[in-house]
């Protein structure tokens, strides 16, 4: 292979992403180097087994991806302004809404949350980790590595192009020739094992490590939606986990699943993704609603309306999202008694829905509300997924979904529900959470202002769609023609995109202002919360509890609070030595070598493939010989921590 | 626990094995060598299949053990899943390709 | 974390850690996805069942006697590997170890005829690129015989830190799992022989 095939060349906005990544790169070497922060970096992050660094990783890498995809969205927005536009050639457009899809979904949205449940769920619960801390550590680096390995392909060997569900035969050999493709499937492969990882770790967490007390019925509502969100993933995962080593095999063993030719059938490659690729949609959003139960519930001073049932309906929807599928392609040719059943469930889904959204607005009735930038991300979510849902309803209806399938109808209806569902719950969540971790809040008025420019600019982008597809216009078309009609939304949906993006940059640089400017919490306990994870002092120690809570009901913390009963005193309580597990190398090893095997594969270098994964194995057997027995903290030196992180409360 | 396993002579396990054998040479009987109607064969097998899972199980696998509750539930949640991926899947592509070749 | 490694002496060796609790359940979980992941490629075979291209059909080519061969050898193997869990609750690690390696000599017995059988197939001309129902056929067996072979490997790691640290609850634990491991291969297999090959005979 030739060195000018082997890097993507030609075009000057890869040229400037090429620059800008070796800059950037040389810039981290030269600090890290200066500062002589190697070791710190390996010793405190890189080898870390704790949930609350992992978590913090995931959100960076998040946002971080946000940013990227945001990048792909504008440049398709850029495109589609003007009609006959040729800012960008149709494959080059292919591109890009290929990686923008993809990576907003898996590299996005679905890290951004698990980054939340890291941090959040053992605190919940009153855990000092997880089930399993090193699976943990794997499944962040294989989700990073994968996320690596996806994100090279624009400058490496060319980006996917067959859309973020890679459609065969699009995505076949014969109409996606080359390295492109492979990535998607690779780089998908290498971070699904990290999220299946993440959702038997979790569920075992949450199963088995709750502080005595802490019955099913008494766990916070965030800790409720990780744990059917983990069901979701345990058995989703795998179908994934199928479905692109298929594709796999038919794109570089010569094998015919998906084929035209001898005998594949192209129809179960969307058979199968959908099969996964549903409950993947609720995966994105039920975390999401519990993100909003804790923010609405802390910030109305009240327990949340009707627990039970809120805990009901995410059971309801967990079994529901398996049988739902074909809704993704009504279009195909099932017969009527297919299409009809799948979409009675579809719409059946939606009830336990609605319930919980009465559940959130009776939770405010009568609430002493307190408005800042996490309620209000919550408080916008409300309207601006019911117009989401509802349309959702309407492309449920299978006879109704033959005009509106693959137009800018179902473009707005998904946009509506996962960025009010699943990005306004992220941002809620890192305004909620954030000074737990770090000890500081986020700046409100940049945050107000922030959020009032993303969800004026969201409405702005994506409610015009809606209108687009009723005016027929199709969905990952590169441009127009000026006789349809389509130019006025359009350049309204580019402006609403354009303030989306100035919100995001102001959140970003709202993290910075933060932390040079923000003053420290006094206490842990900022929001005057309900739940366990307030009850530590922030920045929470490793073993995050000196001592496990008890627990006798649901919101213990508040609990605690109105019954005046005060924290525990350090130098009375009669702590015990903890147990912590140790750190280890191995998960960044072994998914650098993941990584390695993926990228052979991915140009079908078997030499590589091989001897990579040859090293995987080899750290598996070096982990199984590893005792791994962890180590203990002294009471003295639990008591030394403690004193130092309450001196400030006083 | 199961019933004093330990010491003893291993019962559960000879009795799980001959079963196992006997249900695969019945079933062997019943798929190549009777004239039932290909429906029928493929009820009977496949339930002689799930019997024989069930045996793995409970007799050699000590579901119940442990966390007995939460591994038969996972177990029962599988085979569902597991139901409607394989049912659904045959149920909605063969409806697809009927279609197709009207 | 509350890996506090209070050991509770009622339970069986593999149970009385609370970290060799919560890897047993999370095992068990695992299993559930592997569930997951051979029914999307039993669906998958059974779509594809009948497109044969060119290529030659199973009924041309299945032969009971190599099944029968493979399965009996594999439902033996599941037998032992439980005799091996029994003998290890009645603390004896020689018993365990004779048992395992009894194991694993099945499981590579079954290995090879299940290779050759494939080899068998390639002669015939049915291979992966053959057409779609090849594909899925070697996909699935390849699958359930990589695992097969994953466990051997896994089952020799266990051997070796048997022999080297001796019976103690971090290797009962880890005896215990693999023992799931390998039952759930042959429950797997017990779907292959009746979804595969007795159908495939029949139809
Ligand atoms: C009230 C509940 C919902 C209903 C009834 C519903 C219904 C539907 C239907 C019928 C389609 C397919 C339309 C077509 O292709 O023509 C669809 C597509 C989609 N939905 Fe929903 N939906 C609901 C909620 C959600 C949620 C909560 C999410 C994610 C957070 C979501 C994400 C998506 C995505 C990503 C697609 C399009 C995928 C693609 O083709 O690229 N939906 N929805
Ligand atoms: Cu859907």
């Amino acid at each position: 292979m030739q060195l000018d095939e082997f890097f993507v060349t030609g075009d000057p906005l890869i040229y400037g992403a090429d620059v800008s990544i070796i800059l950037s790169l040389i810039g981290i070497i030269f600090v890290l180097t200066k500062y002589k922060k190697w070791k710190w970096l390996w010793n405190e992050w890189l080898t870390t087994v704790d949930h609350k660094k992992l978590g913090v990783m995931y959100i960076i890498s998040a946002v971080l991806m946000l940013f990227r995809g945001g990048v792909d969205a504008m440049l398709m927005r850029a495109q589609l302004t003007l009609p006959n536009n040729e800012f960008l050639d149709s494959s080059h457009y292919n591109e890009i809404f290929t990686t923008h899809g993809t990576i907003m979904i898996i590299f996005m949205a679905m890290p951004f949350l698990i980054g939340l449940m890291n941090v959040v769920v053992p605190l919940q619960i009153g855990a000092r980790d997880v089930a399993y801390p090193f699976l943990n550590a794997v499944s962040f680096w294989t989700f990073f590595m994968g996320a690596m390995l996806f994100n090279i392909s624009f400058i490496i060997g060319g980006s996917p192009s067959a859309g973020w569900t890679s459609y065969v035969p699009m995505a076949g050999n014969e109409l996606s020739p080359g390295p492109g493709q492979n990535y998607y499937l690779l780089g998908l492969q290498v971070a699904g094992i990290g999220t299946l990882l993440t959702g038997i770790n979790f569920l075992v967490t949450i199963l088995k490590m709750r502080a005595p007390g802490m019955t099913l019925m008494r766990m916070p509502m965030f800790t409720w939606s990780s744990a059917i969100t983990c069901v979701l993933i345990i058995f989703a995962f795998p179908v994934l986990t199928v479905a692109l080593a298929l594709m796999t095999l038919d794109r570089i063993f010569g094998a015919h699943f998906f084929t035209l030719m001898d005998g594949g059938m192209p129809m179960l490659w969307a058979n199968l993704f959908w099969i996964w690729g549903h409950p993947e949609v609720y995966i994105v959003i039920l975390p999401a609603f519990g993100i909003f139960s804790e923010v609405i519930s802390t910030f109305s001073r009240k327990n949340l309306f009707g627990y039970k049932a809120m805990v009901y309906s995410m059971v309801v929807i967990a079994l529901l999202s398996f049988i739902v599928w074909v809704h993704h392609f009504f279009t195909m040719g099932a017969d009527a008694s297919v299409n009809s059943f799948f979409s009675l469930t579809t719409m059946a889904i939606a009830i336990p829905t609605g319930v919980k959204i009465f559940n959130w607005l009776l939770t405010l009735y009568k609430g002493r509300i307190k408005i800042n930038t996490a309620m209000l991300w919550s408080l916008a979510f409300i309207p601006n997924f019911v117009i989401g849902g509802v349309t959702g309803v309407m492309l449920a209806m299978a006879a109704a979904d033959y005009q509106y399938h693959n137009t800018y109808f179902l473009v707005a209806h998904f946009h509506y529900v996962l960025i009010s569902g699943t990005v306004y719950a992220c941002f809620a969540g890192l305004y909620y959470w954030y000074p737990k971790v770090f000890g500081h809040k986020l700046n409100e008025t940049l945050g107000k202002i922030s959020f009032w420019i993303f969800v004026i600019g969201f409405n702005v982008c994506f409610f015009p769609m809606y209108f687009l597809g009723f005016a027929g216009m199709p969905r990952r078309v590169h441009t127009y023609a000026e006789d349809t009609g389509w130019f006025e939304l359009n350049a309204v949906a580019s402006v609403g995109g354009v303030l989306m993006a100035i919100g995001f940059v102001i959140i970003v640089y709202n993290i910075y202002y933060s932390i040079r400017y923000a003053e420290r919490v006094k206490t842990g306990d900022p929001w005057d919360g309900r739940t366990l994870e307030w009850s530590t002092p922030a920045p929470v120690p490793y073993y995050n509890f000196a001592k496990i809570p008890d627990v006798h009901g649901l919101d213990p913390y508040w609990q605690i609070k109105k019954e005046g009963k005060q924290e525990l005193d350090i130098e009375e309580e009669r702590l015990e030595q903890i147990h912590m597990p140790d750190n280890s190398g191995v998960p960044v090893i072994m998914s650098v070598l993941l990584f390695i095997a993926g990228f052979g594969l991915v140009f079908e270098w078997m030499w590589m493939a091989i001897a990579a994964t040859i090293g995987v194995i080899v750290t598996m057997i070096m982990r199984s010989f590893d005792p791994d027995e962890g180590h203990h903290v002294e009471v003295e030196e639990i008591k030394e921590i403690e004193r130092n992180v309450r001196r400030k409360e006083d | 626990m199961t019933q004093n396993s330990h010491s003893n002579f291993p019962w559960n396990h000879v009795i799980g094995f001959i079963l196992s054998i006997a249900l695969t040479l019945l079933s062997v009987w019943i798929a190549l060598y009777t004239s039932l109607s290909i429906t029928a064969i493929i009820w009977i097998i496949v339930s002689l299949a799930i019997i024989q899972a069930g045996i793995q199980l409970f007799m050699f696998m000590h579901i119940r053990e442990g966390e007995g509750g939460a591994q038969v539930f996972t177990m029962v949640y599988s085979a569902i899943i597991g139901v409607i991926i394989v049912a659904g899947t045959i149920w909605v592509i063969n409806s697809m390709m009927h279609s197709m070749s009207m | 974390m509350s890996h506090d490694e209070a050991i509770d002496p009622n339970q069986p060796l593999e149970f009385q850690t609370e970290k060799s609790r919560l890897n047993i359940l999370g095992f068990w979980i695992f299993l559930g996805a592997e569930i997951a992941l051979f029914g999307t490629l039993f669906a998958t075979y059974f779509v594809l069942t009948g497109r044969l291209a060119d290529g030659p059909g199973p009924s041309e080519l299945f032969e009971l006697r190599g099944v029968l061969i493979e399965t009996f050898i594999l439902l033996t193997s599941s037998f032992t590997c439980g005799i091996a869990i029994h003998e290890m609750r009645r603390g004896s690690r020689k018993g365990l170890m004779i048992w395992f390696i009894l194991t694993m000599l099945l499981g590579l017995g079954f290995l090879y005829f299940e290779i050759e059988e494939f080899i068998h197939y390639i002669h015939e001309g049915a291979s992966l690129q053959t057409s779609a129902f090849w594909s899925a056929f070697f996909t699935l067996l390849g699958t359930h015989g990589a695992h097969v072979s994953l466990g051997i490997g896994w089952m020799t790691m266990i051997l070796i830190q048997l022999a080297r640290n001796g019976l103690n609850s971090t290797t009962a634990r880890k005896a215990f799992i693999i023992s799931l491991y390998w039952h759930f291969l042959d429950v797997v297999w017990i779907f292959i022989f009746t979804g595969v090959y007795l159908l495939g005979m029949v139809m």
